[in-house]
């Protein structure tokens, strides 16, 4: 029974995880749906009904294709499925068509395509560092790590309710991240790489790849006191790594803002998990100071900070400050009075049991007063902007306010955790060497 | 992790499920002029709100009976007044007299699936939480899975929450009344039970098992003494109960032949549709509906329902011990639903027997994600397999019966007899959903679906009552760790 004290390789609970969350996402199949639907709809249609030359040309709906080839290529293969379900759905003309059938295959869609996602979590949980002594289920880094990836708030309400494909995409970047903590460097760059070609969004985070893989992967010996051993360079391995990275090599001076931060995984690497805490930071960066970023970019930094949150006490505060404000700033994207209560409950059950979970696993208390004041106050502004705001006379003339409220609010918790985060990353120089890469 | 968080998470988790389907479909959603159960519960409260007491349940002018009467006790009445008062607050359209008729909206689907989720939270969830906690046994996790796959039933979410009815009120008083009894407070659960039942009627199918419960209880502690003390004291509770309940209609008798009547609609024959229970399986060999006038029906039907409910009554009468009474609470009411007069297939509140119900209702989606949900959380967490022994399934009154037969292991046999039973009714399922009948037997799927379901019913009854009655009058003193 999956109660008593289980062995060390009974796994049996993490598929009961995976299928739970996934009746929770077949049950949302009718919620609301954003444009993002229509957006995909008419991406099926463009692949599948027009020659190849023509997909980045055809503009009869105002949602053109903007992402890179492989992911055309993806619309392309789900095409041939979606022709079972309801043949209109996939001639361009058909703008805005959402068929019974159309809502059903495009949901369950994502729904199957998160088997990818599913994966990468498993194979994460089995590089976490596992911790001695009996604890029971619920109380090991892996489960919990498992439960915050796979019922992950936002990725729920991104892509289950708002329609998106991030399920998959992280999959990728998530098992790309596992294959580095498991020292199996060829492989993450490919998947990268595979990502990359997904969507450009992830970009963003590839300066934390290119110097990583340069430095630790192409360099196979440091000195002793951790710099680099210029003789140790590989030629065989560079030559390796850029058959399949290009793209990641000639963009790795990007954004100038995460430049300390990189630099920091040349001089001093700390193997895989520095890597990870550098992409953490880039992706965070990114989203603090790049262009025409949406809110949903925010989870690129939650998500691989999961890991790190499960392993270290300092991270687990700082991944408590971040998701909770912001998932939170993801409220807006479902702004429809139905599924206000399927917002806050999931909300409020993913808060619960990261905040439970963590501090049983760290035992104590993970956040100082003034953060848990912070936190509280985010109710305070759900009831500002959902519930007083809209009754009252400015709602007419002020109606942007609310989310004015919001994004300023939400602003300060996410920058305070990039702060922190990068000052963590720093300050890791010269603390002990020992730690284990 | 501690027990206050696991159950919030669980009932966070049951919520969003119950939300999430509320999100679906309703019962006549766009089809006038008569829609559905949605539209009844707006017009009652259109009708409480707008009418004094006195013509609530009466055919006049400004209210036509025909067109959804109130058919339940006052306790409903007065919540749909409540939740009238709210809806005139809100947008007092829908509960105009009259021109509200067929009200349709976003907003007021919001309103209404609000109500049920308000009584829900405050009636069925917390009694599910203390009865897992207090009244069943095993671990704390134990109790925790108790608490989500009772939370997580498919039948009740998609019918108060799909559908639309207000059961949770119903059930949840009646389960206050099993965990407040369980905790030995016998006044409070009786009249727990009685506002039970003055909220729905159907609630009678528990009420023999509450009566016998408390009835053996008193003639254990001695009718001479402290016993009759408790009969009375009970008694004088459910007498006050009910006045106070029907206190609006106590001035005149003919108010409470007429309530009296419109809840207990003989006039209307021995049943209706497809359902599953005795009659409508038998009709399909002996044409009785034709063939007996509906007074015969209603005799008949009373006798076999109360021959059935007897020897699980007795026996709760000579040992009122809670195991007994749980018992009892399931022969009893699987004895009023396969029996009785005029049964609706809503009455048994189980998923997979109401498929042609969900699928009129456009919740197919909902009803196999719920179903599928629940019984592999059952399965899993509560480990239902592994407990598939014959001791476990308290089998051993068959193999004395079973004499005859060739050695064999009834937990398998079980075991097998389930995994066939729910492929049969996923075949049927997905017969009922993808394939036309033939002509010339145009009822055949919920025809079908209706007597393979009261198959199982009449199984499940002579099981249940099989394992009741086995268990001996005196529990033997070494083992002490019998469940109760």
């Amino acid at each position: 029974s999956v109660m008593a004290t289980p062995r060390a390789d009974d796994w049996s609970w993490f598929p009961a995880l995976a299928l739970g969350v996934s009746f929770l996402k077949c049950i949302l199949i009718n919620a609301y749906h954003s444009t993002d639907f229509e957006v995909h709809r008419n991406w099926l249609a463009i692949t599948h009904s027009l020659p190849v030359s023509k997909w980045y040309h055809e503009n009869t709906s105002e949602w053109t294709l903007d992402y890179p080839p492989l992911f055309a290529w993806f619309e392309y293969s789900l095409s041939h499925v979606a022709q079972h379900f309801d043949k209109e759905m996939l001639v361009v003309q058909n703008l805005i068509y959402t068929s019974p059938a159309t809502i059903l295959f495009q949901r369950l869609s994502v729904i199957v395509t998160d088997i990818v996602f599913i994966y990468a979590v498993k194979e994460c949980c089995r590089s976490v560092r596992e911790e001695k002594g009996s604890k029971d289920l619920l109380g090991h880094p892996f489960f919990i790590l498992a439960a915050l990836l796979l019922w992950n708030f936002g990725l729920l309400i991104v892509d289950h309710i708002h329609f998106q494909y991030n399920g998959f995409l992280f999959g990728i970047l998530l098992l790309s991240v596992a294959r580095h903590l498991q020292g199996r460097h060829l492989e993450g760059a490919l998947l990268f790489t595979v990502l990359l070609n997904l969507k450009h969004i992830y970009l963003y985070i590839a300066p934390a790849y290119g110097i990583f893989l340069l430095r630790s992967y192409c360099f196979t010996k440091d000195n002793t006191d951790g710099s680099v051993r210029w003789s140790s360079f590989s030629p065989v391995r560079l030559v390796a790594l850029g058959s399949i990275v290009i793209s990641v090599g000639a963009l790795s001076f990007g954004p100038f803002i995460a430049m300390p931060a990189v630099l920091s995984i040349w001089c001093r690497p700390r193997g895989a998990r520095g890597f990870l805490r550098c992409l953490v930071v880039c992706a965070l960066g990114s989203f603090m100071f790049g262009w025409h970023v949406h809110e949903k970019a925010i989870l690129m930094a939650i998500l691989p900070f999961s890991i790190l949150a499960v392993e270290s006490r300092e991270d687990a505060g700082i991944f408590l400050m971040l998701t909770t404000t912001g998932h939170y700033s993801l409220f807006p994207l479902l702004f429809t009075a139905a599924e206000l209560p399927i917002k806050v409950l999931l909300m409020l059950l993913f808060t619960l049991y990261s905040f439970t979970s963590l501090k049983k696993l760290f035992r104590g208390s993970l956040l100082n007063p003034l953060e848990t004041t912070y936190l509280l106050g985010l109710v305070a502004v759900e009831i500002l902007c959902e519930v007083v705001y809209p009754l009252s006379p400015w709602q007419h003339t002020l109606p942007f306010v609310p989310l004015l409220v919001t994004s300023v609010y939400c602003s300060l918790g996410v920058s305070y955790s990039f702060i922190r985060l990068y000052v963590s990353l720093l300050r890791q120089h010269g603390t002990d060497k020992h730690k284990q890469l | 992790m501690e027990n206050w968080s696991l159950v919030s998470i669980c009932v966070l988790f049951g919520l969003t499920a119950r939300w999430a389907v509320s999100l679906n479909s309703y019962s006549g959603a766009g089809k006038p002029p008569m829609f559905g159960d949605y539209e009844a519960q707006r017009h009652w409260q259109e009708v409480t709100y707008n009418l004094p007491v006195h013509e609530w349940y009466f055919n006049t002018t400004d209210n036509n009976l025909n067109y959804w009467g109130l058919d339940y006790p006052p306790l409903t009445a007065y919540h749909s007044l409540l939740c009238a008062h709210v809806a005139k607050l809100i947008n007092p359209d829908w509960v105009e007299l009259h021109a509200s008729r067929g009200h349709e909206s976003y907003g007021h689907k919001l309103f209404m699936r609000a109500t049920v989720l308000v009584a829900d939270l405050l009636i069925y969830i917390p009694a599910v939480v203390l009865y897992s906690f207090y009244l069943s046994e095993g671990s704390n996790k134990k109790k925790v899975c108790t608490v989500l796959c009772i939370l997580l039933y498919p039948g009740l979410i998609l019918i108060d929450y799909g559908h639309f009815q207000y059961n949770s009120i119903s059930l949840g008083l009646a389960l206050w009344g099993v965990v407040v009894l369980g905790l030995g407070w016998d006044v409070l659960g009786s009249l727990a039970f009685v506002l039970s039942l003055n909220y729905k009627q159907m609630e009678l199918y528990h009420s023999l098992p509450f009566f016998c419960y408390l009835l053996g209880k008193c003639f254990k502690q001695g009718l001479a003494g402290r016993g009759l003390f408790l009969l009375v004291k009970i008694a004088v509770t459910v007498l006050v109960t009910f006045a106070l309940c029907w206190l609006p209609f106590l001035s005149d008798p003919g108010q409470i032949l007429q309530v009296v009547h419109r809840l207990f609609p003989v006039g209307r024959g021995l049943f209706e549709d497809k359902v599953a229970n005795t009659w409508c399986s038998l009709n399909v060999l002996i044409k009785i509906k034709t063939i007996l006038s509906t007074d015969t029906q209603l005799y008949f039907s009373l006798t076999t329902t109360l021959l059935a409910i007897l020897p699980s009554s007795i026996k709760l009468l000579m040992k009122p011990t809670l195991w007994q009474f749980k018992l009892a609470l399931v022969n009893s009411s699987l004895a009023f639903f396969l029996f009785s007069f005029q049964v609706h297939e809503k009455s048994i509140l189980l998923p997979a027997f109401m498929l042609p119900l969900f699928l009129k209702d456009g919740l197919l989606v909902p009803y196999v994600v719920t179903s599928l949900a629940f019984l592999f959380f059952s399965i899993y967490l509560l480990s239902a397999f592994e407990h598939c022994s014959e001791d476990k399934l308290r089998l051993g009154p068959y193999r004395r019966l079973l004499i005859c037969m060739p050695r064999m292991d009834l937990g398998r046999v079980t075991k097998w007899k389930f995994y066939f039973s729910i492929t049969a009714m996923a075949g049927l399922s997905f017969m009922s959903v993808a394939l036309a009948p033939p002509d010339q037997l145009p009822d055949l799927f919920p025809l079908l679906v209706s007597v393979f379901s009261y198959l199982h019913f009449l199984g499940l009854l002579l099981y249940f009552n099989i394992v009741q009655i086995a268990e001996p009058l005196q529990s033997v003193r070494k083992n002490q760790k019998k469940s109760n």
